[in-house]
């Protein structure tokens, strides 16, 4: 039985902050870090976290034709989950529609997270038991430091099993050691570290080829038989030095997308494998590996079967559609690193009643409307009364999901009084390919992106931030399915 | 089929406090104000009501809930106070249940006073208001303006008009009402403005700017009201009766089928239809000598002549651009003001509407006051485009 991945995609945010827009505004205070400014690194809109980055990975990872009942398990790898306490795997268990009886679980903790959950899963699915494993990352770093330059937001998802395997798990390796190059106590969001030659040395540099031979001889594999060579880093150079001292050939290493994404943290192996998966031919090896507490490993080898399955969307692409933004206090306000006036609309109480959550948890994550067997009318929320003129049937209405169906916009406006991260604040009513409407609010737009009758998709994002007892609350937003114009920051026409 | 309200209860007397940023008056203040000016206008005592509904919609921030601090502010005679909250349409469903008391035969005398305090608030607009635990999960935190506005982009998609037209259109809604207010010593806003002006000012949701929108202001209003031969017996003649009140609310169509087409009010469009024909007008258009149309937003009034049969069907930019609902025009709209000028307190608008009508028909109006009016239409609305309360009320000189 060949049991590897039989899926995968990725999401990077649309904006791009431009490196040299945040070297030029530190300049003052921190001129050194010029030599960083090129490219761009990716940023979270305001209502992005590392949830919603999951989300919408997996949900590039699972076209329609995937059967979501067939999992029975949910890895979620992060260095920057919102909740400390409440599953953040749940949440995500709910928003794709994955069934209730599924094993679904957090991981944090290393750098290495999600590779090392690759054997969890490979186990599982050798069980007969299909997985999912997404790693997102949106961390936070302290202004005018390396790592606001180097770091990206991202996230990843492949899904495991035994049924149209597009890469074989040959093997896996794990090398565990308390070697602190970096932490944060629980309650801290942003990370220390120590300095760059030593954790390259005397940890990647010793570890990483242990970690590497084992997994190779554990799979009779040679090293220069490797063709993509994967392993994050933000240190210059260090994957090339690591890939030689294993034996592996220089042009199998593997781009970092440090140029036009930046590091993504728990979520760049997977996310650099996802570059890798959309371009390899079968037959091809790839050794997929990250840093952190230790390494882990895993071997792959893509089948024939690589040719059938294209992502929803592919990184390429989102790569490729990128928004320039060259705000830095538009970067540090999201990050929540800038307190902005937000006027007496900003305070608000926005107290959120878990029962009625709850009560309403299909409609409010899985987004399911109500669909009225008799007159087919869709209803969002669901209610116990459907609504045709003149015949108003009761208790006729049959789950209907929206997520994945496409609108087209009636009526919009964007305004200037409410207290929001991304103003004008856009919103509108939606109608449903389908049937359907709902007033929803509009993300990743800015003025002049949306019109009446233009196209929407749906996208998972916070809906709502309670900061009085540090809730968040989530729902679907409309995003525009093409941009009319490229535009700068600002929102101008260029 | 109802026999319906026509000419079976009058307005025995009606107040109106001074509309405006009321720093030196309380809630309380402006209901004695407007209650004072009604009651000595009608020419009675306390001890003659029988019973009162109260409008006010932000008890938080004005008088507290219930019907008690009516009772106190005014020192009623420990009658039945009643509050009625319906939104924006709150007054005039104090003054639907007032009229119905009494034409039922249960009251002689009833009293409808709404008021509302928004400057205590601290609000530049109206605040956000709470919507129960489920709702505000799924819904945007959307601002009136901005749902409001939603009918230009609809308005302009439907009927092909472009931006630039619709604006001067809906500026010259604005142009209008302040002209008229500018006349109202009880207005808040009293300076004529120019289409130039609204064309230039600052936006507040696209593509309102400030100029479309109408002001935030304190305020209270009252009216009495009784059957006609009490009226006569207290010694009034030259009396005002309601030939029709109605009221549609939204069920919810609009936002569930794709039928709606964003541009107009459904409600509206139910309640003239249904208030035409309680009070007998088959010709609006000629039946009709002026209204008090709820013009929280210049293109919501543009629209509502539409659907209140006033303008043809994608043709109201047109006739509002050609003067027709100006004070020399066919049916002067908002002769007061309108909201643009007095404001909106929320609780008090649909009395203040009537209050407008009422002087109106009885000569009363001083520099505003037209020629020959005979039947007045006042549309108060509550909520917003695509789910909300509109009420239609027709009033005119009794017996004609």
């Amino acid at each position: 039985m060949t049991i590897g991945i039989t899926g995968f995609g990725a999401y990077v945010p649309r904006l791009r902050l431009n490196r040299s827009a945040v070297t030029e505004a530190n300049a003052w205070f921190a001129p050194g870090l010029k030599g960083k400014g090129k490219g761009q690194r990716s940023m979270t809109n305001w209502d992005e976290d590392a949830i919603t980055l999951a989300v919408a990975a997996a949900r590039n990872a699972l076209p329609a034709s995937v059967a979501r009942d067939q999992f029975a398990r949910l890895v979620l790898a992060s260095d920057s989950l919102p909740f400390a306490e409440r599953l953040n795997a749940g949440v995500v268990a709910a928003v794709l529609r994955l069934p209730e009886a599924i094993y679904a679980n957090d991981l944090c903790g290393a750098q290495s997270a999600a590779v090392s959950a690759v054997s969890q899963l490979v186990n599982a699915a050798k069980a007969g038991e299909a997985g999912l494993l997404v790693a997102a990352s949106n961390r936070r770093t302290r202004a005018a430091s390396p790592a606001e330059l180097d770091y990206g937001d991202g996230a990843a998802a492949l899904s495991f099993g035994s049924d149209k395997v597009l890469a074989e798990v040959l093997a896996t390796s794990a090398l565990t050691a308390d070697f602190v190059d970096r932490f944060r106590l629980q309650g801290e969001d942003i990370d220390y570290y120590w300095e760059e030659r030593w954790v390259r040395d005397e940890g990647i540099g010793v570890m990483g080829p242990k970690a590497v031979s084992q997994a190779l001889n554990d799979a009779c594999v040679s090293p220069d038989a490797i063709d993509h060579f994967i392993f994050p880093t933000v240190f210059r150079g260090a994957d090339a030095q690591l890939a030689k001292k294993c034996g592996i050939a220089a042009e199998a290493v593997a781009d970092n997308l440090a140029a036009t994404v930046g590091d993504t943290g728990s979520a760049h192996a997977l996310l650099m494998l996802c570059s890798v998966l959309e371009q390899a031919s079968p037959g091809q090896t790839i050794l997929l590996c990250q840093f952190g507490s230790g390494i882990s490993c895993a071997l792959l080898k893509v089948t024939e079967a690589i040719a059938d399955f294209k992502p929803v969307k592919s990184l390429a692409e989102q790569i490729a559609a990128g928004k320039e933004e060259n705000s830095y206090t538009r970067y540090l306000a999201y990050k929540g690193q800038l307190k902005l006036e937000r006027g007496m609309r900003g305070e608000q109480d926005k107290k959120t009643a878990l029962s009625t959550s709850w009560r309403h948890h299909d409609a409010l994550l899985g987004f399911v409307g109500g669909r009225c067997t008799v007159s087919g009318d869709v209803h969002f929320p669901p209610s116990r009364i459907s609504y045709t003129p003149g015949a108003p049937s009761q208790d006729t209405q049959e789950p209907y999901p929206l997520a994945d169906k496409k609108g087209r916009i009636l009526s919009w406006s964007a305004e200037y009084l409410s207290s929001y991260m991304a103003p004008p604040h856009q919103y509108g009513q939606v109608d449903f390919e389908g049937g359907g409407r709902l007033l929803m609010e509009f993300t990743d737009v800015s003025p002049g992106d949306i019109d009446s009758g233009g196209e929407v998709e749906m996208v998972f994002r916070v809906k709502d931030v309670d900061e009085l007892r540090g809730y968040k609350r989530y729902f679907w937003k409309a995003t525009p399915t093409s941009y009319p114009a490229s535009e700068n920051s600002n929102g101008e026409q260029v | 089929m109802p026999q319906g309200i026509k000419d079976k209860v009058a307005i025995l007397g009606m107040g109106c406090s001074k509309f405006g940023e009321r720093w030196d008056a309380s809630p309380e203040d402006l209901m004695v104000e407007a209650y004072n000016e009604a009651m000595q206008d009608a020419g009675i005592t306390p001890e003659q009501l029988d019973a009162t509904w109260f409008s006010t919609h932000m008890e938080d921030v004005g008088t507290g809930r219930g019907g008690i601090p009516m009772s106190i502010a005014l020192r009623l005679p420990n009658i039945g106070v009643t509050r009625v909250e319906n939104f924006c349409a709150g007054g005039s469903e104090a003054v639907r249940a007032a009229v119905y008391a009494v034409a039922s035969g249960a009251c002689d005398i009833a009293l409808a006073l709404g008021v509302e305090k928004l400057k205590d608030t601290g609000y530049g607009g109206l605040p956000v208001a709470t919507v129960g635990t489920y709702i505000p999960q799924w819904y945007p935190a959307a601002v009136a303006p901005a749902n409001f506005a939603q009918l230009a982009a609809a308005y302009r998609a439907k009927h092909g008009i472009d931006k630039a037209t619709l604006k001067e259109a809906i500026s010259q809604v604005s142009v209008k009402s302040h002209a008229n207010g500018a006349k109202n010593p009880k207005a808040h806003l009293r300076k004529e403005i120019t289409v130039d002006q609204c064309l230039r000012a600052p936006k507040i949701a696209e593509p309102l700017g400030l100029f479309d929108c109408c002001g935030v202001s304190d305020g209270a209003a009252a009216v009495i009201v009784t059957r006609p031969e009490i009226a006569r017996e207290l010694g009034k003649t030259d009396l005002v009766s309601f030939k029709a009140l109605q009221v549609a609310v939204s069920n919810g169509w609009e936002m569930s089928s794709s039928e709606w087409d964003g541009s107009y009010f459904h409600t509206a469009r139910i309640a003239s239809k249904k208030a035409y024909e309680e009070a007998g007008i088959s010709k609006p258009r000629e039946e009709i000598s002026m209204t008090e149309v709820h013009d929280c937003f210049s293109v919501t009034e543009m629209v509502t002549m539409e659907d209140l049969q006033l303008s043809d069907e994608g043709k109201s930019w047109r006739d509002v651009l050609d003067g027709k609902f100006n004070a020399d025009g066919a049916i002067p709209c908002q002769i007061d003001g309108g909201l643009k000028c007095f404001g909106h307190p929320v609780g008090a608008s649909g009395i203040r509407m009537l209050y407008e009508m009422y002087l109106q028909l009885q000569g009363r109006a001083d520099q505003r006051q037209l020629a020959d009016v005979r039947t007045g239409l006042i549309h108060n609305l509550g909520g917003q485009p695509n789910q909300n309360i509109c009420s239609v009320s027709i009033v005119g000189r009794l017996g004609e």
